[in-house]
């Protein structure tokens, strides 16, 4: 029957393979070039409802590689983990500590991006350590609570954090004089350094996690995620597999941290960094496929796409309506956002578990749910 | 002195309500293994329900021999309609999820969650509450029982009829409820479910009848909380499924998941340690000091504290 799988995979492997590699390619050329050619925004600009792609993309990036961290958590180790939003606070309230004119230590953007990650990766182990070794839905209870334990003491904190007004003005990167002065102004200078740094960031960790998933913790992490008491068997110890999926994950989110903070020159306030961000980052693995790479980036771009930018479009569009109604809930179009996320989530879950782009592995799994290993035996 | 017990009072008091919300969370985890994210807001389109009725009877106006009656009335429905909604959410959500990975009806409960807290903020914007652009505003509840104090008003302890009213009719509910769940076939079904489904099934047992069932009767505990919830905290939001919906989960984990005593125990300790944190530390510390204590909890006892300690399923 596997083998069966494996050929079955095989055979449509290498057609698609090209043509996935092709796309991705261009997507990376065009997205290279988009700064300088932001052809998109021009055409909306033209008919009047300008929707900032150029700028929205530098957090498209960085909603990526949080979805990217949340994968190899979720998507790879298989945990069950509620509180990303967690560490990605953690990583933006490291940079704010380490860089803002209140505290003496003035690293700036570049020691924040490598101390930042470091913290909420050590946040990771503290709390995976002692609960790494629960059931997984305990786990899921675990991180949750973390996440709201995280966020009151960020916003109780007052005299660390400046409670709900958030650490600020985060400054600008340091760049070489050279890339500094190549152009008049400043803010667009800032705007380019962190669009690449953001860029190159999300397609080198896609890179990365691409080459991982064909080494031996690639492949303990994916076998954990399959079958922990098998894994163990073969001797494999999972609660140290698990703990460094955490603190990977953790860190990569605390480097989202610092992006973002970055970006926004703030560390924004507490309840940025909310439970349902987490589940935001969570439903772009849902959407885009769990445990795929492709799918984990699509998700962020899909999910982010439509919250910033067509929803606001589409508000816009309907502004003539709402205001001749004075102000109807049913008829403002933000109002229907958590109803359109929900029924998301449900119609996925029911009709296309694997997302909208899976890894062909965990495509041909649930598709074959009689004999999958995903496929526990229900009550 | 006088603090500490009247703030054991209020704890109580408030615990008793996150007890019918984490009986709910509880009974449905100990026979699906399923967090069902959607209890809380399910309790919160129920507050919203109750405030309907009472408005749309004009109860404020009402004599109190008419509230005596009504009260009732509306807790009945709440409870119907709790039952209902649960039920039919299982049948067209979680039950075709049985056999898939445990992480989908997880994701498939916070989707409905979400859809459930978008539906309590549209009923919010009905006219029935007033201008539609307030929608998202807290709804006040008309206070329908009296604030006295029962050991009279010179006394330096407040029990209010209030108060008297959340704990009998919570305790009536759960006795009820051990009745029902120890003394019925359909509760010797529940928990022969809930220890192991296949072996359940082999004995003639009809688990998909048994496991509606549970959702029906958590639903109805639910609609009932959020009756007594409304009458007792006076105001009703759409968001306020979210934040009593995780404590109530919490006192379900700390009482032990799956256990029914254990899910009032861990909701008394919830409700007083919430209470006791508000006045000594700052009700801004709430949600930290009982999130730290669940996690340390779940570190050093796993099992909660009346849960026994129970190997994993292989």
């Amino acid at each position: 029957m596997s083998e069966d799988k494996d050929r079955q995979v095989a055979r449509r492997g290498p057609r698609s393979r090209t043509t996935t590699i092709a796309l991705l390619f261009l997507a990376v050329v065009v997205l290279c070039v988009y700064p300088h050619f932001p052809f998109v925004d021009r055409l909306f600009e033209a008919i009047g409802h300008p929707i900032l792609l150029d700028r929205k993309l530098v957090s498209i990036f960085i909603f990526g590689i949080l979805a990217l961290a949340l994968n190899v958590q979720v998507g790879y180790a298989g945990l069950q983990q509620l509180g990303i939003a967690a560490f990605f606070g953690i990583g933006a309230y490291t940079t704010g500590i380490l860089t803002v004119e209140k505290y003496p230590f003035h690293v700036g953007f570049w020691g924040a991006i490598v101390a930042a990650p470091v913290c909420a990766a050590i946040a990771g182990l503290a709390i995976g350590a002692p609960t790494l070794r629960l059931r997984g839905d305990y786990f899921a209870i675990v991180t949750l609570g973390f996440g709201e334990v995280v966020r009151t003491i960020i916003l109780n904190l007052e005299g660390i954090t400046d409670g709900p007004r958030g650490l600020n003005p985060i400054p600008d990167p340091w760049l070489p004089p050279a890339v500094a002065e190549s152009s008049a102004d400043p803010a667009r200078v800032k705007y380019l350094a962190l669009y690449y740094i953001a860029f190159v960031l999300l397609v080198g960790l896609a890179i990365v996690f691409r080459n991982l998933e064909r080494t031996r913790l690639g492949r303990a992490l994916v076998a954990l995620r399959e079958d922990e008491l098998a894994t163990a068997c073969m001797g494999i110890n999972p609660v140290r597999i698990k703990l460094v999926a955490l603190a990977v994950g953790a860190g990569l989110a605390g480097l989202a941290g610092a992006l973002y903070s970055t970006t926004l020159t703030t560390t924004a306030e507490p309840s940025t960094y909310d439970f349902n961000y987490s589940i935001m980052v969570l439903c772009c693995l849902i959407i885009g496929g769990v445990g795929s790479l492709r799918g984990a980036i699509l998700g962020a771009v899909v999910l982010f796409g439509f919250d910033n930018i067509v929803s606001p479009l589409i508000t816009e569009l309907l502004q003539p309506f709402a205001a001749a109604s004075s102000g109807n809930v049913f008829l403002q179009f933000n109002n229907w956002r958590w109803i359109i996320f929900g029924l998301a989530l449900v119609l996925m879950m029911r009709f296309r578990p694997e997302g909208l782009w899976p890894s062909s592995r965990m495509k041909a799994e649930l598709h074959h749910e009689d004999e999958g290993p995903l496929s526990k035996v229900g009550p | 002195m006088e603090t500490l017990a009247q703030q054991l009072i209020l704890g109580v008091t408030n615990g008793m309500v996150f007890a019918l919300i984490a009986l709910g969370y509880t009974m449905v985890y100990g026979i699906l293994e399923l967090i069902n994210f959607a209890h809380g807001d399910l309790f919160m389109l129920g507050s919203f329900l109750a405030l309907t009725l009472i408005k749309v009877f004009d109860l404020p106006t009402a004599s109190s021999a008419t509230l005596l009656l009504a009260l009732p009335t509306i807790a009945v429905a709440c409870a119907v309609f709790g039952g209902a909604l649960n039920w039919s959410v299982d049948r067209l959500v979680y039950k075709p999820l049985r056999s898939a990975p445990k992480l989908a009806p997880l994701v498939s409960a916070i989707g409905v969650s979400f859809i459930f807290q978008n539906l309590g903020l549209f009923w919010g914007g009905l006219p029935l509450f007033g201008s539609a652009k307030d929608a998202s505003a807290q709804k006040d509840v008309p206070a329908l029982i009296s604030n006295v104090n029962l050991l009279g008003e010179g006394a330096h302890l407040r029990i209010t009829t209030k108060d008297l009213m959340v704990i009998v009719s919570s305790v009536i509910v759960m006795v009820a409820l051990y009745v029902l769940v120890r003394h019925t076939r359909l509760g010797k079904a529940m928990r022969a479910t809930a220890q192991n489904p296949a072996a359940a099934r082999l004995m003639g047992i009809d688990v998909d009848r048994v496991i509606g069932a549970t959702f029906v009767i958590g639903g109805g505990l639910a609609g009932i909380a959020s009756v007594i919830y409304a009458l007792y905290i006076n105001t009703v939001h759409y968001q306020a499924g979210f934040q009593n919906g995780l404590y109530a989960f919490t006192a379900a984990v700390l009482g032990g998941i799956g256990n029914i005593p254990g899910a009032v125990l861990g909701a008394l300790v919830i409700g007083v340690v919430r209470a006791l944190c508000s006045q000594y530390i700052g009700a801004q510390w709430e949600p930290a000091v009982v999130f730290g204590m669940l996690i340390l909890l779940l570190v050093f006892r796993p099992a909660g504290l009346l849960g026994s300690h129970v190997r994993e399923k292989v």
